[in-house]
């Protein structure tokens, strides 16, 4: 192939975006997918009440390098370590976590100190996430 | 990245490992070199899986119907893979692939496995790797694998050439089946499904496509079943299995089956040499001699001493075309 002078075909970033929980709301979740689709990611989005085994599950199956949860029930203390036990028990350690929705300031650090990189309040413009995301997602190895 | 590790995927992805297919199917759409060495490795033992493609309008209901086939499948013992594919957005390349909301709670269950794709700016309702994807889902051991196109409005059936069997939806509300018979569409259902069985208009849509397709029997003898189907509800699943497995005995025992498998062959050929010479240069592919030879060709072509087709003919080797 020493001939071709193409670059090699960039790699789309894979972002899940899910909402865990029972609150039923999911429009940020939606104005969020279709952000970063603008900014150039492959978003698959799984819609509402996912649960944690649900969220592992197609983190593994989509390979994704990006994992966003976005949450409005207040149940994110409960849900997050679950998800994240969920997703090391597939032994996917590797993916960059994200959070939005309504959390309160009192818990952005538990939540930080727990590996989500990186917590969006209402406050977060849809450019600053998407590059935050861009910034952040991991450079992986092609073999698990 | 290291070649060594190659052998080692493939061999887990034969073995069954799910984290191993996610990866695979990673490296395959990113036109990885390791992906590519993947594929090779696994393709003698592939070829065994029923591959149904489900294709249909925008909003029809083929996700929520492969959820209910899932269901069904699952009940007879299958081992069902699934690829869900979304158009990519053309002017930001990315995508929201959103397939999946209609999928239901399958995980904790490890025989069934599903992939969203993006087109990646193919046209027809596929993407351009669908076909190397679908190896490794049959090398994993899935059969069969239900392959969900883009929307489809007007004549974007690759599917037909990819699947064994073709599940084409159509629901009610959307015009008499004319509009089916327009694009062409219709032929390429082995099997048709007229989703929305509880809206207005679905058993007068039946009726009006079996007076245009009862015509239409296959020289070994098929002809294309019309079922009704609520996705919803998931009436009319069962029978549409039942369809299903009829048609695989079909491909079976009539010439058929071969002659699908001749076809996809081709269509994947020619797709990745399509591939291959849509590339700015393709000149790696040619020999140094050749090299001049295309980039002559190309020149002649631009300054009118020579035709497309001709220029074509020069580089396959065969006499030009001859103007009548
Ligand atoms: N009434 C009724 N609605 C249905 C039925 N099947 C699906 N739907 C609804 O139709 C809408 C679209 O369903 P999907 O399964 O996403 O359709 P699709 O063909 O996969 O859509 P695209 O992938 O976007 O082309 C959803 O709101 C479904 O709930 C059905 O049998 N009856
Ligand atoms: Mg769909």
């Amino acid at each position: 192939m020493a001939e071709n002078q193409g670059s090699p075909p960039a790699r789309p970033v894979r972002v899940l975006i899910a909402k865990p929980g029972l609150d039923g709301h999911d429009r940020g979740a939606k104005v969020m997918a279709r952000a970063l689709r603008d900014a150039g990611f492959e978003v698959i989005y799984t819609g509402l009440f996912q649960t944690p085994e649900m969220i592992a599950a197609a983190a593994l199956q989509e390979d994704v390098d990006v994992v966003g949860l976005s949450i409005l029930s207040g149940a994110h203390m409960v849900l997050f370590p679950r998800i994240i036990d969920a997703l090391r028990a597939r032994g996917i350690d590797d993916v960059l976590i994200v959070a939005g929705g309504t959390i309160p300031d009192d818990d952005i650090q538990p939540l930080l100190d727990l590996g989500v990189a990186a917590v969006f309040g209402p406050g977060t413009s849809l450019g600053e996430a998407a590059r935050f995301i861009r910034d952040h997602a991991p450079v992986r190895h092609d073999v698990p | 990245m290291s070649r060594d590790a190659t052998p080692g995927l493939g061999v887990r992805l034969l073995s069954g490992d799910l984290g191993a297919l996610a990866r695979a199917a990673t490296l395959v759409e990113n036109g990885d070199p390791v992906g590519r060495v993947v594929v090779e490795n696994i393709h003698p033992r592939t070829g065994r899986a029923h591959v149904v493609g489900v294709t249909g309008p925008p909003g029809a209901g083929k996700s929520t119907l492969i959820d209910a086939l899932i269901g069904e499948l699952r009940g007879r013992g299958h081992r069902v893979g699934v690829i869900l594919i979304d158009p990519s957005s053309p002017i930001s390349g990315g995508a929201v692939l959103g397939d999946r909301i209609r999928m239901g709670q399958w995980d904790r269950d490890n025989h069934v496995f599903i992939r969203s794709m993006a087109a990646r700016g193919h046209a027809g309702g596929l993407a351009p790797t669908t076909a190397a994807l679908i190896h490794l889902f049959d090398a994993a051991g899935f059969d069969p694998i239900l392959v969900e196109t883009v929307g489809v409005g007007q004549g974007e059936i690759e599917v037909a050439h990819l699947a064994q069997t073709t599940l084409l939806l159509q629901v009610p509300g959307l015009g008499d089946g004319v509009q089916a018979i327009k694009a062409g569409i219709l032929e390429v259902g082995d099997i048709v499904a007229v989703n929305k069985a509880d809206l207005p208009g679905a058993e007068e849509l039946v009726h009006d496509l079996t007076m245009m397709v009862t015509a239409d029997t296959d020289p070994d003898g098929w002809s294309a079943p019309i079922l009704l189907t609520n996705a919803t509800a998931g009436e009319g699943v069962r029978e549409l299995v039942d369809r299903l497995e009829a048609h695989r005995r079909y491909l079976d025992i009539t010439g058929a089956g071969r002659r699908r498998k001749e076809i996809a062959a081709r269509f994947e050929v020619f797709g990745l040499l399509r591939q291959e010479l849509e590339q700015e240069s393709p000149l790696h592919l040619l020999q140094k001699d050749q090299i001049d030879r295309w980039r002559g060709a190309i020149s002649d072509v631009v300054e009118r001493k020579r035709t497309p087709g001709a220029a074509v003919a020069l580089l396959l080797g065969q006499a030009a075309p001859s103007p009548s």
